[in-house]
């Protein structure tokens, strides 16, 4: 393998490779944004004996893009009693760290530039997976601030619930990744893969099934996706959090509830699936695996009730965390002996 | 010391978890209700008053709109009660009254649907709404070849039906019935078992025996109290007694048991009309009273007494004997009574509606202080209100 290209060694190669690799995932993750609605409306609608979208161009296929235009030409309303400068900041402070979260999600294998190899990752952090955790972390405030900016009783208590959700699920989250570090030694997530690269069976779905149910459970819980959609929940809570918000500010919250589906499964896909390794090239295979956690959530959607409150926050603190810290010692003892 | 302060939040009249047009003023302590007061009335339309300037015939209409999930249960409440206050409940013919039967249970079964439609909506389960619906379609059908409408159907006349069954409606109503049961097996399938359904429902919104009877209960909500109760059998009306059925009763009084008690009474629901197929005869199906019912529309075109009688009956209406009576029938949502008051003119000089959803939203405050903010529309949701009867 040649050097790895750096801002030392290139310079300008350096910074025009990455350009080009922000710039692609970049735009992947927005159309997969875009064309995630599109798929959730009709999966669900199919499910429901329904048809999904049909009528904006091919198959409806259009019409994440005329959701989009319409949502831009709405009146932009901030109520008159809302705190003005935390109801503009909430929406971009949900929308940025679902973003940015992606940088450090490897697509593929390294590949050869002018002679340098260039790893397909925009940022190897030697801590990835903690910056993760710590990105999903960040999210919630923008939920939080949003409720209470909104001025809105309805908006407060889907805030509020946000902000205890977040706090019962976290830590089990992230405590049940820490059996995959244990046994990868490493936070970095180019690490992670490479550790289960070789075999199908090195994926740590096998040797980690109880962490990769509490991550995926956790996990969906983080995202606020139904069974876990309290923050927002339609039929409680008017729109919870995002009542007051319309026009592009709501289109923002829509897509960031989207982009934190596709980080989540991607991460899902790393830690546990082998990233992108599979039969076909890289990027391909981390995809499908995407594909396949996004279709699960909405599938998931279609089939479950809402979970309460209370239920939440008992399964997070006494059922989850419990079970994490148990895998944490049980894979303790195993790599010791 | 710690300062307690609650938060006062309305919920309704805009909402999407009311049903309709109810309000409730909540009071919240973080997410505990500590009082609800329902406020009802956004819906008025003075149905009661505007009978008052009706002619009996005419006033059935209004009725359609009381309980408009289930209409023909409030046709077949009014036309028995005006049967009564005339006196011609044994002239109805057989075929009539087992029709009655037949599309009052088939009433039962669209307006439960609803229910668990939008139950199941509320605690967010989705699909179950669209499966109901998709159900309720068949019964639209059924309703629109029978009455032309879809949900306004004005079928039941006084002293029997409109017109006779169309061509064909015993194999559709055949047809649907033997599907009915698979399809709620379909909905036990994604919610019975499912443990997030059972945590939501189970000793959620709890009533017990003595207060529902306090408080007037009828209907499901009361037999899931243990309260063995049920108008179709222990008073029974249009021909009840002569079918074989059981009375779903449940002894927790929480939503998990309305939930299942309403499913099996679907399933009762089934076997009361494939009884009234087998019993399906021909036969008029309008009581040959000339005075009340109109004359068939060969005979008008051919006959002068028959267009006399038309003409007397259209225009002035009958005129029943001084006096009052109450019927109550066993509506899907409980007992739906009609008080009439004849002072022997043709329009009726009062009548008095005992919309079941009315009374047992009174309990709504009880079952859920205490409880928790989902726990409020999970209640709303299962004592199955619907705001046209609560308001009138």
């Amino acid at each position: 393998m040649p050097e790895m290209l750096s801002l030392s060694n290139d310079p300008i190669l350096f910074i025009a490779v990455m350009l080009a690799k922000v710039l692609t995932v970049f735009i992947v993750v927005i159309l997969i944004v875009a064309y995630a609605t599109y798929a959730e409306r009709k999966i669900i609608g199919h499910m429901q004996t329904r048809l999904g979208p049909t009528m904006t161009g091919p198959l409806g296929l259009l019409q994440p893009i005329a959701d989009g235009l319409k949502l831009f030409f709405k009146e932009d309303i901030i109520p008159s009693q809302a705190s003005k400068v935390a109801f503009v900041l909430a929406p971009m402070m949900i929308l940025v760290p679902a973003f940015i979260t992606v940088a450090v999600i490897p697509f593929g294998r390294d590949i050869v530039v002018g002679g340098y190899t260039v790893p397909l990752q925009i940022a190897d952090l030697n801590v990835g997976a903690l910056y993760i955790v710590a990105m999903a972390g960040l999210g919630v405030y923008g939920i939080i601030l949003a409720g209470w900016a909104s001025n809105n009783k309805y908006s407060l208590i889907g805030g509020v619930r946000a902000a205890a959700q977040v706090i019962s699920y976290e830590l089990a989250a992230g405590l049940s990744i820490v059996a995959v570090f244990m046994l990868a030694e490493t936070l970095s997530l180019r690490g992670i893969v490479a550790a289960q690269s070789g075999s199908i069976l090195n994926w740590y779905v096998f040797s980690q099934p109880l962490a990769f149910c509490l991550f995926f459970i956790t996990s969906i819980a983080e995202i606020n996706r139904t069974p876990f959609d309290l923050p927002e929940a339609e039929t409680e809570l008017v729109s919870g959090f995002c009542t007051e918000y319309s026009s592009m500010k709501y289109a923002l919250f829509f897509m960031a509830e989207y982009a934190n589906m596709v980080v989540i499964a991607a991460l899902i896909s790393t830690l546990f699936l082998g990233g992108p390794a599979g039969p076909f090239p890289g990027a391909i295979n981390l995809l499908l695996k995407i594909f396949a956690f996004m279709f699960l959530f909405i599938w998931m959607r279609a089939t479950f009730p809402r979970v309460r409150y209370d239920q939440l926050m008992f399964m997070g603190w006494k059922v989850f965390l419990p079970l994490a810290l148990l895998n944490i010692v049980i894979t303790g003892v195993v790599v010791i002996l | 010391m710690a300062i307690k302060e609650t938060m006062t939040i309305n919920v309704g009249p805009q909402h999407p978890s009311t049903h309709g047009v109810l309000q409730l003023i909540l009071e919240l302590d973080g997410e505990t209700v500590v009082k609800a007061v329902p406020h009802v009335g956004f819906l008025h339309r003075g149905v009661e008053k505007l009978a008052e300037y009706r002619s009996y015939h005419k006033a059935l209409p209004l009725t359609d709109r009381l309980d408009y999930l289930a209409p023909m249960s409030n046709n077949l409440g009014y036309v028995l009660a005006v049967e009564k206050l005339l006196g011609i409940t044994d002239a109805l013919p057989q075929r009539a009254k087992v029709i009655r039967v037949m599309l009052a249970e088939i009433t039962r079964i669209k307006s439960h649907l609803v229910w668990l439609a939008t139950h199941a909506l509320d605690i967010g389960a989705m699909t179950v709404f669209l499966y109901c619906f998709r159900e309720r379609e068949m019964i639209m059908d059924l309703y629109e070849k029978v009455s032309g409408a879809r949900m306004t159907s004005n079928y039941f006349r006084v002293g029997g039906l409109s017109l006779d069954l169309p061509a064909g409606f015993e194999q559709d109503v055949k047809a649907f019935i033997d599907a009915m049961p698979g399809h709620i097996d379909t909905y036990e399938g994604l919610l019975t078992g499912n443990a997030i359904w059972q945590r939501r429902t189970k000793g959620i919104g709890h009533i017990s025996a003595a207060a529902a009877i306090d408080i007037g209960l009828t209907g499901p909500a009361l037999r899931c109290s243990g309260v063995d109760w049920d108008l179709r059998r222990d008073n029974p009306y249009s021909g009840y007694e002569e079918y074989d059925f059981k009375v779903i009763t449940r002894e927790g009084g929480d939503t998990f048991d309305r939930y299942t008690a309403r499913l099996d009474e679907m399933r009762e629901s089934c076997k009361i009309i494939q009884q009234c197929l087998d019993r399906l005869e021909a036969g008029p199906v309008l009581a040959d009273v000339p005075w009340v019912c109109l004359p068939p529309k060969k005979d008008v075109l051919t006959s002068i007494e028959a267009l006399i009688h038309q003409f007397k009956i259209v225009t002035e209406g009958f005129k029943p004997e001084p006096g009052e009576i109450y019927q109550g029938i066993e509506a899907p949502k409980g007992e739906l009574g009609y008080y009439l008051i004849s002072d022997g003119s043709a329009n009726p000089y009062r009548m008095k509606i005992r919309p079941p959803s009315f009374v047992n939203l009174q309990a709504l405050p009880q079952m859920i202080e205490g409880a928790l903010l989902a726990d409020v529309i999970a209640t709303i949701g299962t004592l199955d209100i619907v705001l046209g009867e609560i308001d009138r």
